[in-house]
């Protein structure tokens, strides 16, 4: 079982010029759902494409089209909800959230206002070892994403693509129980990881396949605990939500900015106005988003188009009997399973592909080695790739092949200083490592013999170092350095030193 | 419920559809009739009852998950104003 005993860490304290205050933010994150089609219309989602060919005429919102629901989409939507350990609503229904824009055809965008598919949920957010937020999911609902309009192609005319029109998006909805920008875009790095390791979203967000917006507010110590007691938002402050952001960095700093922004306001005397901003990442500063405020009334309606979505509760426990094993649980397997420290085990399961890397390499070592498989994966693997600039599934070296240098090393054949050599022939020229070492007379001596032999030499050549050795034993080390050079490294370091510290007299 | 010129102008702009200011005050008095019409439905007991969302006993026909359209961008182009480069060319927004 999943050990989930933690504290809460401690709430961000911004010192006002006054006063100090707490923040409390709640995201909306938008994740489009990874789908072949669309989410009502048979048109390809893929990124990139030429514009305006991934548009069916549902898309585009002719007249008369009609939408069908992509059962992909649904599935999708319920596998995110298994994986954030929330309810599924058996029966859902989709609402028209009505507004005109250009990149919006339909003149309304397909939600789920009322009875969204998912129901209340849970993240937990690791912060540090044994300190984590637990976050709560309000509901995750299923829409459409609108298209892209692109500006800065003609100075009097706006370009607009519909490709992206009706891609599905699900909108995770959380409680305000984020405290402060870290710990913001933490969740949303633990939502994007969730995501991945259900390849239910691919979080990609420079294409902006993952977005948040924040709502923000500020309140007094204390204030805070008041609202945990009686959920009543009247302890808190009021909030403003900025919108759209697909960057950590960006929702840190727009967090960060807009709570000192809050604070000058309320030490001055005035009060916040609930609205909804921008944040301009080239000023490092929030701005209100007033065009949008005057159209805010969006006349939600169910639409009269879809039936309710009704699923049965078999296809969920089909779908939740093939869950694939979440990071948390992946994380607390490494440590039990390879005693790996808290630190190692979660860069492994940081991406579903390293932590698959990770085990793949394990199956070629014994169990009792895989702290040093994950060393190796780590400092070796990792370090060398990024060197190249290369991603882990181009790596050059395959599991089995780094499995067999760490079983090389494990039984002794070669030592440290050889597999670091071994692994660079390996990484450029490929090969088998054990027949790499046997060809190249990279085999650890062991032989107490040959080793006993080359320290005798050592020793009679330098009488003065033996002198020296025996008023200061830690010179020892000297005469084991002399051996590793003479044998060419490999001799094996734990017998010469026992060799050497034996002949000196030590 | 009661809707006065200002709601009329307000709906309208929301619906994006001119309405002169002299022909509001008889809007406002068209909504009127209809939504008084609309009031007397509720005095119909409907305790207990769903809400009905449809009259088609079926339910919601669903797709798979495969790419069965698009590739068809001079079409979806064909009626639009101004079209460049594949894009739907529209007076400029900027936020």
């Amino acid at each position: 079982m999943l050990d989930l005993t933690f504290e809460a860490p401690a709430p961000k304290v911004i010192q006002g010029a006054k006063e100090e205050w707490e923040l409390v933010i709640g995201l909306e994150v938008h994740a489009q759902v990874s789908t072949r089609a669309k989410l009502f219309s048979g048109a390809s989602t893929e990124f990139g494409a030429e514009p305006n060919s991934n548009v069916a005429f549902v898309d585009a919102g002719m007249p008369g089209m009609l939408p069908v629901i992509n059962e992909g989409c649904v599935a999708q939507a319920v596998r995110t909800g298994l994986g954030l350990k929330a309810e599924i609503n058996l029966r859902s229904a989709f609402d028209r959230k009505n507004y005109f824009y250009p990149d919006l055809p339909q003149g309304y965008q397909i939600s789920q206002l009322y009875h969204p598919i998912v129901g209340e949920g849970e993240v937990i957010v690791e912060m540090a070892p044994g300190v984590a937020r637990r976050v709560r999911i309000e509901r995750i609902h299923l829409e459409q994403d609108a298209g892209k309009s692109i500006h800065d192609m003609d100075p009097a005319m706006s370009f607009v693509d519909l490709n992206r029109t009706g891609v599905a998006l699900m909108e995770i909805v959380s409680r305000p129980d984020i405290r402060g920008p870290e710990e913001a875009a933490a969740y949303v790095g633990k939502l994007r990881q969730i995501m991945r390791y259900l390849g239910t979203c691919d979080g990609n967000m420079q294409n902006g396949n993952l977005r948040a917006d924040v709502n923000v507010s500020v309140c007094r110590p204390g204030d805070y605990e008041k609202y945990q007691e009686t959920q009543d938002f009247g302890h808190l402050g009021t909030r403003c939500e900025i919108k759209n952001m697909n960057s950590m960095r960006f929702i840190q700093q727009a967090i960060e900015f807009e709570a000192r922004r809050q604070i000058a306001i309320l030490e001055d005397g005035g009060s916040i106005v609930q609205e909804t901003r921008l944040y301009d990442p080239d000023k490092g500063e929030t701005r209100s988003m007033r065009s949008k405020e005057e159209a805010h009334d969006y006349r939600y309606f169910p639409d009269p188009d879809l039936l309710p979505l009704e699923i049965e509760q078999a296809w969920v426990d089909d779908i939740k009997a093939h869950l694939p094993e979440l990071p948390d649980q992946k994380k607390a397997r490494f440590m039990a399973d390879f005693g790996l420290s808290d630190y190692d085990a979660g860069v492994l399961t940081a991406e579903l592909a390293n932590a698959i890397y990770f085990e793949a390499v394990v199956n070629h070592v014994e169990a009792k080695d895989g702290k040093l498989a994950a060393n190796w994966v780590i400092n070796e693997l990792f370090g060398r790739l990024k060197k190249d600039d290369l991603g882990i599934e181009a790596s050059p070296v395959s599991p089995a092949q780094l499995g067999e240098v760490v079983a090389l090393i494990s039984k002794g054949d070669i030592s440290g200083k050889i597999a670091k050599e071994l692994f660079e022939i390996v990484y450029t020229e490929g090969g088998e490592p054990a027949k790499i070492v046997e060809e190249r007379g990279m085999k650890q001596v062991t032989d107490t013999g040959a080793i006993e032999a080359a320290v005798d030499e050592i020793i009679a050549a330098n009488p003065a170092q033996v002198e020296k050795a025996k008023q200061n034993p830690k010179l020892a080390g000297w005469f084991v350095g002399q051996v590793m050079k003479a044998t060419g490294g490999k001799a094996n370091p734990a017998a010469v030193n026992q060799i050497v510290t034996g002949k000196l007299g030590l | 419920m009661s809707i006065d010129t200002d709601t009329a102008r307000r709906v309208a702009k929301l619906a994006r559809i001119r309405v002169e200011e002299e022909a509001l005050p008889a809007l406002a008095s068209e909504f009127n009739t209809i939504l008084g019409f609309i009031e007397q439905l509720n005095e119909v007991d409907v305790d207990g009852v769903e809400p009905m969302t449809s009259v088609t006993p079926m339910h919601l026909k669903r797709r798979d998950d495969v790419v069965t359209d698009g590739s068809q961008p001079e079409k979806v182009l064909a009626n639009a104003p101004d079209a460049r480069e594949g894009f739907f060319a529209v007076p400029k927004v900027v936020e």
